[in-house]
């Protein structure tokens, strides 16, 4: 329910003219900044452009190889965090509700260590201990870390939505919690997960610090897990900063990963959404 | 849990619950191998007494790095806290439904934009905006002013959400004593909410400590103590984006140290937020 205070007095009116300038300067400027990036990079759009390899150091050509990466980077990411996340979600809500305070500080933690700190764990770990080197293989695993906590933070508050009567439900039928999990709750909650999914998917796409040390630069089309790949955000990047005149095709690339990340979060959005309303139609 | 496969399921899940937190232990550990080589005693107060960056020369004072991080962090703060709470009014009280629902949508989408883009825009279109008032245009004013566009949906999203868990009959019975708009705001909603806007600023500060790419490409990323909002500075995290890709030795070992003390940093922010949440919801 919303409250809708009086207006009073000058003051009032004054105050409400306020902070509605506050609010309409910050969509201003989100327009103004989302306008640059269609307006300068639009233009440089065509099929050609996102299946050529990029020539002269990326300032004309395409994205192909680049787009093959960031595909190949996430994919490596997902692979190796989703399991992992799926199964210590599932350990907490459902064998520990409530307890293993440790776990969850500890996860809690993670997810706010910054992206370029995550870079430097990568590059010691994945890149020069584990002998990794500049590649695919260490850029995804790097963003993994990273995504872990979100992604068990959303699959456990998918599972603990999931309302009681459906375990007592399973343990009168005799059900272990195991197959009560994988055939039950799991597939309840799938679309929690999935949403999850798709907005970790949504900030390692926009993740650059954490993978010019994993994942390197190169931006040949990358021929296996153990090659470098340059991620659409690195190209951005390297474009805006190593290039000269690498601006105009600095912005064709920015504007690829913002409609990619606008259309990953309206995704995830009307996943999280649908699965509300199915919520509510089946509890 | 009398079943031997739910016996077997509790330790394999358990074990991959482990194997995650222990991720924050190995990242740790491996930031203190790394930067092992600097971090022994005696060794560390040359971040604080040697007089300025020259890793070639074995000079590694961090301190100009520090206070230009930290005069970029509360500029940042400085634009993105009023704006921020200003909007969360806004939406919360003020705004029509549809209105407030494109702000929420704006927020979400500001929050969404990567920081590269931000870096590309600041760079190309604030930056000669500055140049054209005071050269050289990269400088602490545009690292401020792209940082703080890039916080403000933090503490505006956050402080919307602290204001909307505010009791309805506080604004109710303040409504009936005749409080004008302003006063029911300033005086109620605001400190009723004060736990979860203070958690939000908190964590967009640590948000902006950590933030490498986006002040990197507008900062100019000279290593100097700022005298002025137009001089060029370099901050902690661009310093270590930048100079990782060449550093050896005890240079590269600073540049780990560095990251390490940053990742402290905003561990201990991002608990001071969950203390000021968690104080919020026991408050009366």
């Amino acid at each position: 329910m919303r409250l809708e205070p009086p207006m009073r007095n000058r003051a009032d009116r004054l105050f409400g003219a306020t902070v509605g300038a506050a609010a309409a300067l910050l969509m201003l400027v989100l327009a103004w900044v989302l306008w640059d990036v269609v307006r300068q990079g639009l233009p440089m759009w065509s099929w050609a452009y996102l299946l050529d390899e990029p020539g002269n150091a990326g300032r004309s050509g395409g994205i192909a190889p680049i787009l093959v990466a960031t595909l190949a980077i996430l994919g490596v990411a997902l692979a190796v965090a989703l399991p992992l996340s799926l199964g210590t979600a599932v350990w907490l809500a459902e064998f520990m509700s409530g307890r293993a305070m440790p776990v969850r500080l500890a996860l809690h933690a993670l997810a706010g260590v910054p992206s370029i700190v995550f870079g430097l764990f990568g590059s010691a770990f994945f890149s020069a201990f584990l002998g990794l080197g500049f590649s695919i293989l260490s850029g995804g695993l790097t963003l993994a870390c990273m995504m872990l906590p979100l992604l068990i933070s959303t699959a456990e508050a998918g599972l603990s939505a999931l309302p009681d009567e459906w375990r007592r439900g399973g343990a009168a039928l005799g059900m272990s919690r195991a197959s009560l999990v994988l055939q039950v709750l799991l597939p309840a909650a799938a679309p929690a997960v999935v949403a999850g999914a798709v907005l970790a998917v949504g900030r390692a796409t926009a993740e650059t610090a954490a993978l010019i040390f994993t994942s390197g630069y190169v931006d040949r089309m990358p021929g296996s897990w153990l090659d470098s790949g340059r991620s659409l955000a690195v190209h951005v990047y390297d474009l805006s900063m190593n290039v000269a005149g690498g601006d105009r095709a600095a912005y064709a690339a920015a504007a690829v990963l913002v409609v990619l990340i606008l259309i990953i979060n309206l995704s995830a959005a009307s996943v999280g959404q649908r699965w509300a309303l199915r919520r509510l139609t089946l509890a | 849990m009398r079943v031997a496969s739910d016996l077997i399921a509790s330790r394999l899940l358990g074990a991959f619950a482990g194997t995650a937190a222990l991720l924050l232990a190995l990242v740790l550990g491996f930031l203190m191998r790394e930067a092992a080589p600097v971090l022994s005693a005696g060794h560390v107060w040359h971040f604080l007494t040697d007089d300025g960056w020259y890793p070639l020369e074995q000079r590694l004072g961090l301190l100009p790095m520090v206070w230009a991080s930290l005069a970029v962090l509360l500029g940042a703060l400085l634009l993105a806290v009023p704006l921020g709470l200003a909007t969360a009014v806004y939406e919360t009280f003020l705004a029509a439904p549809a209105v407030a629902s494109v702000l929420r949508l704006g927020m979400g989408l500001l929050a969404g934009i990567p920081s590269v883009v931000y870096g590309l825009w600041g760079l190309t279109m604030l930056v000669p905006l500055i140049a054209g008032w005071q050269a050289p245009g990269t400088s602490l004013l545009a690292a401020v002013l792209v940082l703080a566009l890039m916080i403000v949906p933090t503490v505006a999203i956050t402080g919307a959400a602290a204001l909307a868990r505010v009791p309805l009959p506080w604004l109710q019975g303040a409504s009936a004593l005749g409080l004008s708009r302003r006063t029911l705001v300033m005086g109620v909603a605001l400190p009723a909410a004060r736990g979860g806007i203070v958690a939000g600023i908190v964590l967009a500060a640590a948000r902006a400590l950590g933030e490498t790419m986006a002040v990197l490409m507008v900062a100019g990323n000279v290593v100097q103590t700022p005298g002025s909002v137009f001089d060029p500075v370099r901050v902690l995290t661009a310093n270590i984006a930048l100079e990782m890709a060449y550093a050896t030795g005890d240079h590269r070992a600073a540049l780990f140290a560095s990251g390490l003390a940053l990742a402290l940093l905003v561990l201990a922010l991002t608990a001071m937020a969950h203390l000021a949440q968690w104080g919020a919801g026991h408050a009366p």
